[in-house]
């Protein structure tokens, strides 16, 4: 039996927390609360995925936003052309997802540091203008989408309760696979590249080819990530791919801990939790939330989990 | 005739506008290692300033210097306050702190401001077109900027590599432990180093206040543009920033007069109009990825360590 921690206590708190919400939701008749949680849910899985390359692979990329807009467009785009069944739209997103990753990851992972930060950006941005000039699918303005995602009577997106319970399942069959990928020996080797690419290299491993298995797959996350928030929000819109929305992806990881399986929700929940709280408190809640950022750069080192773990100690 | 010779003038301009800005950037990121986001707002701050100032004087001249004094002082209250504590921090950190103060700014500007965009109206004298070639006119205000801007590039170039201050500047990029070691007040070189850049951004965003409208978030897509530059020119080296911001300034500004033109020779008129905005728009990243995929450090990697 492993010892009890703080962090483990909290952790297991916030996850029976999102799993009985939607009982809270509906005793209390507070239905706003399910749908802002079922995005902070969405978000945290697409966190999760950021985390997985960034966290455990060291790959920086500033432009993850990108997935979410691509299987966020591939749901819109199938149900705009009348392809309505869930089993189509989620495997086209996770596929589209995983050739932009593929081609994108290919040649990005020639470069490294800020230069990997600095390429992961440019062809998010270039993703965000593709989707602004596709004049037949809303362009700027954005798709409405008219139908949520059809599975023949399995489940209803369109009943909150059902697709909140689907969202939160996806993001723990995610967290899962993280945890699953992270301790094989394939994540190993990823992690063992993210401390020294030369000695993995020397040791006879072929460093780009499992970096970019890696990013792949943290690109199919996200996708899905992408395709859930389309329903949620019956729309999509360029906006989803801006940069400042990959910018919020690195905030909820590096917030709630980078590199730990659960930091991300954390960040996620958090993040989100804060955002809505400062925004009824003022009009202006980006003056508090940006020097809010400043400040846990610069003292809180490890996110909330390391802030989490540093309290056990002490 | 008429037309290229005038895109090929606005691509300069905007080009040479670019390098104020990617300068700085790539100052900062070469002497101090780090990767300032909030660049772009101090690019939009010089602009709001230069409205400000000039509607208060009543002179665009005094308007736009005194806005470039506030955009300095801003820039070192900026470094010794809070960007001074993350020197030698991870990128990450930088990339996270540094989007913080974006909403900062933005959400300040918003607060002092308000939401509508603010004009900066041109005096009379710059608003007048000269003839540059028998036929041809252009209007004197863009003229005006890139003649500006060749002349800060000249004193740039002339201040790093002629001058003592240049000499430190240089010489803290290359080792700073050595140069502190030498007894030079280090921190202090920071600091000034990091407000030229600051005085840089906000020159290029007061000069381009009177050709766009000032408003909130102005800073942040030229920001993405000055780091596809420094990116390309090779982060930390001021001539590549300068050639990479020339060429950048004129694919863009040439892409976006010609490419419509050109796509309706191939596509239907419907479609190539349709796709011709977001191609352009596309060109300079479709520039940078194929840069950093033939020479993953830039076209002119400067000399680090």
């Amino acid at each position: 039996m492993k010892s009890f921690t703080v962090s483990k206590a909290v952790t297991a708190l916030m996850l029976a927390g999102l799993v009985l919400l939607p009982l809270y939701s509906q005793a209390s008749g507070n239905v706003f609360i399910l749908t802002l949680f079922t995005r902070v849910v969405i978000l945290a899985l697409a966190a999760a995925s950021l985390n997985l390359i960034m966290g455990y692979g060291g790959m920086m990329s500033f432009g993850h936003a990108a997935y979410l807009g691509i299987g966020g467009y591939a749901v819109g785009m199938l149900a705009q052309e009348g392809v309505g069944s869930g089993f189509i739209q989620f495997p086209v997103a996770l596929a589209a997802s995983a050739l932009y990753a593929l081609v994108i990851g290919a040649l990005s992972l020639r470069t490294r540091g800020v230069y990997f930060i600095m390429i992961t950006l440019a062809f998010a941005q270039m993703a965000y203008y593709v989707a602004s000039g596709l004049a037949r699918y809303g362009g700027d303005d954005g798709l409405t989408v008219y139908k949520r995602s059809d599975f023949s009577g399995l489940i209803n997106l369109g009943n909150r309760t059902q697709f909140y319970y689907l969202c939160l399942a996806c993001l723990f069959g995610v967290l899962l696979l993280i945890w699953r990928i992270v301790n094989s020996r394939f994540g190993l080797v990823v992690q063992g590249l993210r401390s020294n690419e030369q000695r993995m290299q020397a040791i006879g491993f072929p460093a780009k080819r499992y970096q970019l298995v890696c990013f792949v797959i943290s690109g199919m996350m996200c996708g899905l990530a992408g395709a859930l928030l389309a329903n949620n929000t019956d729309f999509i819109s360029p906006a989803v791919m801006y940069w400042t929305r990959s910018g919020d992806l690195m905030v909820m990881v590096i917030l709630g801990g980078m590199g730990t399986l659960f930091g991300p929700v954390m960040g996620a929940v958090v993040y989100l939790l804060l955002e809505e709280f400062l925004s009824q408190l003022t009009e202006y809640w980006a003056l508090i939330m940006g020097p809010l950022l400043l400040l846990i750069v610069l003292f809180g080192r490890g996110g909330i989990m390391g802030l989490l773990g540093r309290f056990n100690r002490g | 005739m008429l037309l290229v010779v005038e895109q090929f003038l606005n691509g300069l301009q905007f080009g040479l506008l670019l390098f104020l800005l990617a300068a700085g950037l790539t100052l900062v990121f070469g002497i101090m290692d780090l990767v300032n986001l909030a660049h772009g707002s101090l690019y939009m701050m010089g602009a709001y300033f230069a409205a400000t100032f000039a509607a208060w004087t009543g002179s665009f001249l005094l308007g736009a210097l005194l806005a470039l004094g506030a955009t300095l002082l801003l820039g070192i209250v900026l470094e010794m306050s809070a960007l001074r504590h993350l020197y030698g921090r991870d990128h990450l950190d930088h990339v996270l702190a540094t989007f913080g103060l974006i909403l900062f700014f933005n959400e300040a500007v918003r607060l002092i401001w308000g939401p509508a965009g603010l004009a900066l109206p041109l005096p009379a004298w710059l608003t007048v077109p000269v003839p540059i070639l028998p036929g041809i006119h252009y209007p004197a205000y863009r003229l005006a900027i890139i003649v500006v801007a060749l002349l800060v590039a000249l004193l740039l170039y002339l201040g790093v590599m002629r001058t003592r201050i240049g000499m430190l500047i240089r010489a803290g990029a290359s080792n700073r432990e050595m140069i502190g070691a030498l007894g030079i007040n280090i921190k202090l070189l920071y600091t000034l180093v990091f407000g030229l850049g600051a005085a840089l951004a906000g020159l290029a965003g007061l000069m381009q206040a009177p050709i766009l409208t000032v408003q909130i978030g102005m800073g942040e897509n030229i920001l993405i543009l000055a780091f596809v530059i420094i990116v390309i020119g090779g982060i930390g080296s001021i001539r590549g920033a300068f050639l990479a911001a020339i060429f950048v300034g004129m694919i863009d500004t040439l892409g976006r007069a010609f490419l419509p033109n050109l796509l309706r020779q191939v596509l239907s008129g419907a479609a190539a109009s349709t796709a011709a905005p977001a191609l352009s728009s596309m060109l300079i990243y479709l520039l940078m990825a194929i840069v950093l995929v033939v020479r993953p450090e830039g076209l002119f990697p400067a000399n680090r360590r």
